[in-house]
């Protein structure tokens, strides 16, 4: 039942592009739960995400 | 460009973007700015160009096929701990305002293997679905899940490393 941080960072990013599990999730958010590590490692693939949407593109045109 | 591969099909995209524009131009109702609208357009044409050219020069998969596990081998131990706690990067929206951020990003997006990045800007920059850029690149959804996973990985690694452990987010 329980996942580790490799497992668990896994998760983290596929649950970002798909729907995960009903057990998948309650793994994950146990994991989360008792984890800073992977805590953190989620605030930045969220932040990673933003970012990106953010991304003005390469053209310096566009950037103000 | 750094989804286009070259600089004549970059150009390609932005001749027809003008095009576009100009043969849509009594669309434009004036509720955007002209520069919205036109990244709009640019938008679609780089999503467009970028499924034309992985139809006609597929990319090889050598520089994207090492072991998943050799990558999380780096991160975590055996049993499946962080070797180094992952560092807390506090409050990291002052970042999106800075330019210089952007410049690293972009600089982290290059050093991906190709075809890793190619599906990270597919499905983070344009925010297209893993269905579609399957489709698109003729790879399995466990195979985009996993290119996904490991451009994550690494962008997270380079902009610890290039960013905040550089200081980055502090003022100048």
């Amino acid at each position: 039942m329980m996942i580790t941080c490799k497992e668990a960072s896994r998760l983290m990013s596929e649950g970002l592009d798909r729907e995960l599990g009903v057990g998948d999730r309650a793994r994950l958010r146990v994991h989360l739960a008792i984890c800073a590590a992977c805590t953190r490692v989620r605030r930045q693939f969220d932040f990673l995400r933003r970012a990106a949407r953010a991304y003005p593109g390469p053209d310096e045109e566009s950037r103000k | 460009m750094l989804q286009l591969r070259n600089a004549t099909a970059a150009e390609d995209v932005v001749q027809e973007t003008l095009l576009a524009a100009l043969q849509s131009g009594a669309s434009f109702g004036g509720q955007s700015s002209v520069k919205t609208w036109l990244v709009g357009i640019l938008k679609h044409k780089i999503i467009d160009a970028i499924r034309k050219q992985s139809r006609e020069q597929p990319l090889e998969s050598g520089d994207d096929e090492t072991d998943i596990e050799d990558l999380q081998n780096a991160v975590y131990r055996d049993d499946g701990h962080h070797r180094e706690t992952p560092a807390d990067w506090g409050n990291p929206e002052s970042a999106l305002e800075q330019r210089k951020f952007f410049e690293v990003l972009e600089r982290c997006m290059d050093g991906l293997p190709k075809r890793t990045a190619r599906v990270f800007m597919m499905r983070e920059v344009m925010g297209l679905e893993t269905d579609e850029i399957c489709k698109d690149l003729g790879i399995t959804s466990t195979n985009c899940w996993v290119l996904l996973y490991r451009a994550r990985m690494a962008l997270r690694e380079c902009l610890q490393g290039r960013w905040f452990a550089a200081g980055g987010a502090a003022p100048p």
